[in-house]
């Protein structure tokens, strides 16, 4: 059996990932794809220690992650949309009102 | 009847409410009201004070009339109303004189701005007055007594769009703090002591047990000498002694029946009230009594030399009141608290007469106050002239003239006391006192008018609301002394007899008064009269032959001596100086540095550091989404690295 250790290691790199891509990428879209990549990662070691302590409760928190993030993906894109459709850009750095 | 007795402090109450409040009422409602109120006051003091005497004091009782109990924590206090022999005589002279000076007073401020704003004052003034005296403890007093202040201090200052008389108000009510202070002081300690204030549940206390009180307390003082002396501090401050008696003259800015009724007659005479109806403490702490006795007498001189050099016809009357109210602390501080009553009331006659004879003048002058554009007003104001001659008078101390009688009671019994030097100073204030009376007199009424034409033209003798109650006054000035005849006189000393039921029992040293022979006593009598007859003659020779030039020349052979008899030994500048400068300096620090350097600073300091920290932090508001996720993500790492660690 693989051990738990490597299912971590790999949500580790995948959510180190996510995190770099979130604070680095310009466009929304991929702000967006880089924050599902976190939550994954996040579900990943859930569902390890799930496995790992024959436990079920942490696949049923992965379930409501999944509800959530899909939801979330909506309400999402939803606002890049009505963005582009008043600036013509979704590029974040350029959508930056809220200042002093 | 007695049981409308809390009616009497009630109703004027009531008139000074519906004067204060009915803003549109025609003139003549607000007079039915300001004169009704006092007049009811007054017709059931009388049927009270009728029941009282015919039927309660021969029984040896006093009437207490409990209308709720009052409490505090552990202290219960009855507010309450009590008609003894003491509260009876001053219930007397506070309604009588009091609704006399209420009538003047329609004429008198007939054409005064703030007509019923006056009556308001003045029907609030009896309140308080008749709750001071009528109180059966001492916070029912003091409560009255601070109404009393507040009223002084309303009354004074009625003439609120001049500079002056809201500055003297000022003073008034500062002044009096000083010795209200004290008056507290003394309550918290007989709170302490008894775990009450009400005279039942003191005086008969302290006199079945005088141990209670004679231990030492603070200070070096036993207790009732410590509870004295606060009182007595309250007295000097109510009842203008020295040194707390600057606040009278500089009261003469309120109108003149003001000045009658409140720094004459009634509310300055409370502290001597308050004294006598302390006796039975008193009596126990002979160095506070000796120390009242020095001060009145002190205050009796000092303010009559004082009123030789006075030019404001008020001013003289001022410092009469002054030298008046020594005369009666002299009594009360030897013990002799019947002359101390008896001087209070026939002094509340005969001044509040002289008052109102100087208001009328004033009237008649069209507000002119200086006694040198005055002069032959014999002839304009005959009836103001003849019923201030006989509150001259009696002032004088001329027999048979009520003055007579209480002056000379007070001198007797400094004379039997054996007390000479109070003895001296008290007959050289008569004569004093007998001179500038008549000095007034002279300036007043005899010579040749010396004002301006339009003055002359103007002249007239006051209306019938002002000159009834001065007659009325006047027949009180001359009749008022036969209450206590003494008895080489062939009187039964009425008064003294009625009063004491009040009194401590008389405890063998203090009795035994210095038996004087009828041949010594006749000589003091005599010797008395003949001071107060040598200083008419000698005001009759320097202003009533002369005039104002008579005057003068005394001035020019003595100027030291008049620029600061003139200047009033510039006790004021003095205070000045000591006192009103540095506390002014004092106020300035604590405004200038205390306040605006150090509370302000601080304040404000707290406000730019606050500035501070929003201008520098406004910078990490950016707009852009990526900073914020960034200060997320870090505070996500220091957030696991600390629970890590």
């Amino acid at each position: 059996m693989v051990p738990v250790s490597w299912y971590l290691l790999l949500s580790a790199l995948l959510f180190a990932i996510g995190t770099a891509g979130a604070l680095t990428r310009r466009n929304g879209i991929s702000v967006f794809l880089s924050i599902e990549l976190m939550l994954n990662a996040a579900n990943l070691s859930l569902v390890a220690f799930a496995r790992q302590f024959d436990e079920h409760t942490g696949q049923v928190i992965v379930f409501f992650v999944m509800a959530v993030a899909a939801a979330e993906a909506a309400v999402g894109l939803a606002l890049f949309i009505a963005v582009y459709r008043q600036r013509r850009t979704i590029d974040i750095n350029r959508i930056n009102l809220m200042r002093w | 009847m007695l049981e409308l007795l809390w009616l009497i402090p009630l109703l004027p109450l009531v008139g000074a409410a519906l004067n204060g409040l009915l803003a549109r009422a025609p003139k003549p409602v607000t007079t039915a009201i300001g004169l009704g109120a006092p007049l009811a006051s007054l017709v059931i003091a009388l049927g009270c004070l009728w029941e009282f005497v015919t039927r309660l004091h021969p029984a040896g009782q006093a009437f207490r009339q409990v209308l709720y109990p009052w409490t505090a924590g552990d202290l219960n206090i009855d507010v309450a109303f009590r008609l003894d022999e003491l509260s009876a005589v001053m219930l007397f002279v506070v309604t009588f004189v009091g609704f006399l000076i209420h009538v003047y007073s329609v004429g008198y401020m007939s054409h005064e701005h703030g007509y019923r704003r006056y009556f308001c004052y003045l029907n609030l003034f009896m309140a308080a007055m008749l709750m001071l005296v009528l109180g059966d403890n001492f916070l029912m007093m003091f409560v009255g007594w601070e109404g009393v202040g507040l009223c002084s201090y309303l009354l004074i200052g009625f003439y609120y769009d001049q500079a002056f008389p809201p500055f003297a108000g000022k003073k008034a009510f500062i002044v009096n703090r000083v010795g209200d202070f004290a008056f507290l002081v003394g309550m918290f300690a007989l709170i302490e002591r008894f775990g009450t204030l009400s005279y039942d549940g003191i005086f008969p206390v302290v006199e079945a047990d005088p141990g209670l009180v004679t231990g030492p307390y603070v200070l070096g003082l036993t207790f009732a000498g410590f509870v004295t002396l606060c009182f007595f501090i309250g007295a000097m401050g109510k009842s203008a002694q020295i040194p707390l008696y600057v606040w009278l003259p500089d009261a003469m800015a309120g109108p003149t029946p003001v000045s009658a009724l409140i720094h004459a007659a009634t509310m300055v005479t409370a502290g001597v009230y308050m004294v006598v109806r302390s006796n039975v403490l008193f009596q126990l702490a002979p160095g506070v009594s000796a120390l009242v006795a020095a001060v009145g007498a002190a205050t009796a001189l000092f303010a009559a030399t004082i009123g030789l050099a006075q030019t404001d016809i008020k001013k003289v009357l001022a410092y009469s009141t002054v030298s008046q109210l020594g005369y009666m602390f002299m009594a009360a501080g030897l013990g002799a608290y019947t002359a101390a009553v008896f001087h209070l009331g026939t002094h509340a006659f005969f001044k509040a007469l002289l008052f109102l004879g100087s208001g009328s003048v004033i009237h008649a002058m069209s507000g002119e106050q200086d006694m040198r554009s005055m002069g032959g007003l014999k002839k304009y104001l005959p009836v103001t002239f003849w019923t201030f001659v006989i509150g001259t008078v009696a002032i004088a101390g001329i027999p048979p003239f009520a003055g007579f009688f209480s002056k000379d009671e007070i001198l007797h019994a400094a004379a039997a006391d054996g007390k000479w030097l109070l003895w001296a100073v008290g007959l050289l204030t008569a004569g004093i006192t007998a001179f500038y009376m008549f000095r007034l007199v002279f300036m007043t009424f005899f010579g040749k008018f010396r004002g301006t034409h339009e003055q002359q033209h103007h002249l007239h003798e006051s209306p019938p609301s002002m000159t009834i109650p001065l007659i009325v006054l006047a027949i009180g000035s001359v009749l008022a002394g036969f209450v206590n005849v003494p008895e080489l006189l062939g009187g039964n000393e009425a008064l003294h007899h009625f009063l004491d039921p009040v009194y401590a029992q008389p405890r063998g040293a203090e009795a035994a008064h210095h038996e004087m022979s009828h041949g010594v006593e006749w000589a003091l009598v005599a010797l008395a009269v003949a001071v107060a007859l040598a200083g008419i003659f000698l005001a009759w020779t320097i202003y009533g032959k002369k005039g104002l030039e008579g005057g003068r020349t005394w001035a020019q052979r003595f100027p030291a001596a008049h620029r600061l008899l003139a200047n009033k030994y510039y006790v004021d500048e003095l205070y000045d100086r000591t006192i009103v400068r540095p506390l002014a300096a004092l106020s300035r620090f604590f405004w200038k540095v205390v306040d605006t350097f150090v509370i302000d600073g601080a304040v404000n300091a707290g406000a730019f550091l606050t500035e501070l920290t929003g201008d520098l932090g406004r910078f990490t508001t950016t707009g852009n989404v990526r900073n914020y996720a960034l200060y997320f993500f870090l505070g996500v790492v220091l957030l696991f690295w600390w629970i890590a660690l």
